[in-house]
Parts: structure tokens; C-alpha cells; sequence
């Protein structure tokens, strides 16, 4: 516990930076997510497999190892290095967000992608015939019904992205695990894992209580039908 | 042009990452899969079982181990039981020494962990998956608990749990990238020596990149080869 109160200031820092790239990291990723998805389900090879492709070496590859490519490796290039981007690319949380961002935007795009798959035919058969284009039909039928079909895989990508985050401090950068790692290697004091072990938990409770909430907010034009549905339910039996 | 860092032979670590760090990698993954399966068996039957102190304690193992850091499990189990360890030696064997900690042990254990706890939910789902009416019939035919459990339930359940198990897989084959931070000499530990001595990092890690992504690509094609081989003799639409 001392240890824990000498260093609060760090470890408070620590978990601001966490939520930050949490937060930087989903919203950024889910606006990779959404075109990447759309071009994973378009009639277009080229841009079904680019999609594919992308997903499919983000998804089947370590996330530590992605960030060590981007951290440690893009230096090795002199292009990139006199770049006008190299201030960015050397550092270690542009580095680490960079990372974070790619690897959740390729499972967001899959868990979108499956959304997009669940939308009942009949609702897009509906959209046609009652003369929608093409986009209009996505951005009001499609996409809607897609994220409402996503949302509690989107949460658990979230909270995935989170636990993830923590391997930012192998690349230095300070979020909470990095600095429960510095102090940690200060004082081998094991007690210093426990406390973030529950700063982490509380977080990913927070998280999911939160998205249970949204989940029942987009829900809610279902909520008479449920209600409907149970009552007769009860009635019949 | 295959470049000099990734040679295979004394100038070059191609051959120590190839040789030596997949199958390590591969090592630690098969390990953890059996102390995982062996653990999500035992929590779904807790979680399944009528004693409400069985119930809490797989809902509290899960809840834990889902709601934390992966890389912070690996960090406690490492860190934890060296420091364990030694206040044993030291209380019990009146061993002042530092006490080794096996590396490949205390990954495989940490990991396992984390498989049982997501394996877990898994199980559960699939014995639950089994109809009632083939449970009903065992008793019928007067099988014992047992009987059912092990002819009946047990193997039945294998089929509709695979699914899930081998997304599992796939998440434990990249989390073991993990265990390079415990200095355990696997795949990416490799790349990031052969990265550290030459000046191509980008080509090291990109190197590991490929070693992970063949080893998912088998791992998809063994998975459905084996989803098919389960489903054999059930009939679909």
C-alpha cells in the first residue's frame, strides 16, 4: 500500500493515459472499421479482398508484434525517418496508439461485417422497393440495424482493447501497467499488480455496464414488442 | 534477396527463430491448451454443478480472469510465484538462494489460466447444447449419472464446444507472444534479439509476423477439417 500512495501521482497519470488510448484508439478504429467493412462485403474482388486481406493478417497476427513492427521497426527505413511523420512515429504512445488502432479496426470490421450479414433480407428487400439508392438504403436501413446487431460484440471488443492496452508498456510507453512495471521494478513489491489488477477490473466493469446501457437505449423501440411478447407468453401458459 | 539478419546459420537468426522460437511458441500454446481444457472443464462443471459455493467460485474465477490484463496474469503468475517460491525455501527449506523459476511452466500456467476461464462459458454452453431428450432417454435406459454423463453428455458435447474452442485457440497461439516479456526464448523473444543486434527490426518483426500468420493459417484449415470430422453423421439442411 505505501508504495501505492508514494508513487499515486504516477499511477494516476498512468490511467488517464490508458483511457486516452482507449478512447482515441475505439473511435479511430471504428472509422477504419466502418469502410473496411463495407468494402469486405462489396460485390468488388479487389476491394473484398484488400479487405480480407487486411483483416485477415491484423486478426491472425500477436498485437505485441504489430507494435514492435511499428515502434521498433519503422525506423529502419531512412524514408520514414525523413519524413515529416517521424516526429510521430518515434514516439512511443503515438506508436503504441497507431498499433492499438489498426488492430482493433481489422476485429471491429469482422464483428461489423457479420452485423452487416444479419440484417434480415427483408428489411433491404423493403429499402428497394420503396426506391432507396444504394447508399441511402445503407445509411438508414443497413448500418443502423447492422450496429444494433454488433453492439454487444462491439463491447466486448472494446474491453478486449483495454485489457490489450496494457501491452503498451513493453514499447515504454507509461499507461497503468507501465507504470505498475517501473514502481514494480523499484520495490518488487507484488502488492503493486493486485492494485492494478483492480484499477483494470474496475474499468472493464464500468465498461460493460455502460454498453449494457447503451444496448438497451438502441433497443428501445423493441422494448413494447418484448413486454408484448412475455405477457402473451404468461397468458398461454 | 533474403536479408543477411534472417540468414540461416551463424551470421544470421533465421534458423534460431524458425528452429528454435516456433516450435517454443507452438510448445508453450499445446501446453496451455491442455491445462486450459483441463481447467474450462472443471469451472463449466462447477458453474453446471447444484452447489451454489461451486457456482460462485467458477463465476468469481471467470469473472476475475475476463475482467483484467491478459499480459498482467502473465506478469502475477511470473512474478508471483518466484517471490512465492522463495518465501517458501526460505521458511520451509531454510533455502536462502534465488529460486529459478521455470519460464515455460509459469507462461504455459498463466495462459492456461486465462483458457480455462474463457474456456469455461464455452463447455457450458455445449453441455447445455446436448438435448434433454438423449439424457432423458440414458436414464430411460437405465444408465447411471454417470453413464450419462460420460456416453451421453461427454462426448456429444465435443461438437458443439469446437467452435468456440478453436477461437480459443487462436487467441492463446498469439497471446503466447506474451511470455517474450519473461525472457521465455519463443518466436518473438528471437526476433527481438536478431532486431536488437542488426539495424532491419522492420524485417525481424516482419519475419515473426509471417511465423504467426502461417501457424493461424494451419490452424484455420485443421480447425474446419475437424469441425467436419465431428459433424459426421448429423444431417444438415
Amino acid at each position: 500500500m505505501e508504495y501505492l500512495i508514494q508513487y499515486s501521482d504516477r499511477f494516476i497519470d498512468g490511467t488517464i493515459i490508458t483511457i486516452q488510448l482507449l478512447v482515441t484508439s475505439s473511435i479511430i478504429g471504428l472509422a477504419i472499421a466502418v469502410p473496411m467493412a463495407l468494402a469486405r462485403v462489396s460485390r468488388n474482388p479487389l476491394l473484398a479482398g484488400g479487405a480480407y486481406v487486411y483483416i485477415y493478417i491484423l486478426r491472425g497476427t500477436p498485437l505485441l508484434v504489430q507494435l514492435y513492427l511499428v515502434y521498433f521497426g519503422l525506423g529502419q527505413f531512412e524514408a520514414v525517418r525523413e519524413s515529416v511523420f517521424w516526429p510521430i512515429l518515434r514516439d512511443e504512445y503515438w506508436c503504441g496508439m497507431i498499433g492499438l488502432t489498426l488492430n482493433t479496426s481489422a476485429y471491429v470490421a469482422e464483428i461489423l461485417r457479420g452485423g452487416i450479414m444479419g440484417v434480415p433480407h427483408g428489411e433491404v428487400e423493403a429499402a428497394r422497393a420503396a426506391g432507396m439508392s444504394q447508399a441511402l438504403m445503407y445509411r438508414r436501413i443497413i448500418l443502423p440495424k447492422a450496429f444494433r446487431i454488433a453492439w454487444p460484440a462491439y463491447g466486448n471488443e472494446v474491453i478486449l482493447l483495454l485489457k490489450g492496452s496494457a501491452l503498451v508498456s513493453t514499447i515504454t510507453v507509461l499507461d497503468l501497467m507501465g507504470v505498475t512495471r517501473t514502481v514494480f521494478s523499484r520495490s518488487y513489491s507484488l502488492d503493486l499488480f493486485l492494485y492494478a489488477a483492480i484499477l483494470y477490473f474496475v474499468m472493464t466493469f464500468v465498461l460493460t455496464r455502460v454498453f449494457r446501457m447503451i444496448e438497451r437505449h438502441l433497443n428501445r423501440h423493441l422494448q413494447d414488442r418484448e413486454q408484448i411478447e412475455k405477457r402473451t407468453a404468461a397468458q398461454a401458459a | 534477396m533474403w536479408p543477411e539478419v534472417l540468414s540461416f546459420g551463424d551470421a544470421g537468426f533465421g534458423d534460431e527463430i524458425l528452429f528454435l522460437g516456433a516450435p517454443l511458441t507452438f510448445g508453450v500454446a499445446l501446453a496451455s491448451l491442455l491445462w486450459g481444457l483441463l481447467l474450462g472443464l472443471l469451472n463449466a462443471s462447477m458453474a453446471l454443478s447444484r452447489s451454489r459455493a461451486l457456482n460462485l467460485i467458477a463465476d468469481v474465477y471467470t469473472t476475475i480472469i475476463r475482467g483484467i490484463p491478459e499480459f498482467l496474469v502473465v506478469m502475477i503468475i511470473f512474478y508471483g510465484s518466484g517471490i512465492l517460491l522463495e518465501e517458501i525455501a526460505r521458511s520451509v527449506f531454510d533455502y536462502q538462494e534465488e529460486v529459478p523459476i521455470n519460464k515455460f511452466i509459469a507462461g504455459a500456467f498463466a495462459l492456461g489460466l486465462i483458457f480455462g476461464a474463457y474456456g469455461g462459458e464455452v463447455f457450458r454452453g455445449a453441455f447445455l447444447a446436448v438435448p434433454k431428450g438423449q439424457i432423458e432417454a440414458g436414464f430411460a435406459c437405465g444408465m447411471s449419472k454417470q453413464q450419462v454423463f460420460f456416453r451421453i453428455r461427454m462426448p456429444q458435447m465435443w461438437r458443439f464446444a469446437l467452435p468456440g474452442l478453436g477461437n480459443l485457440w487462436m487467441v492463446l497461439l498469439k497471446d503466447t507472444s506474451l511470455v517474450s516479456v519473461i525472457a521465455l526464448d519463443e518466436t518473438l523473444r528471437w526476433s527481438k534479439v536478431a532486431a536488437e543486434r542488426s539495424q532491419e527490426p522492420f524485417t525481424c518483426f516482419l519475419y515473426a509476423t509471417a511465423i504467426y500468420l502461417v501457424l493461424t493459417i494451419v490452424s484455420d484449415v485443421f480447425r474446419q477439417r475437424l469441425e467436419k470430422h465431428v459433424s459426421r453423421g448429423v444431417r444438415t439442411a
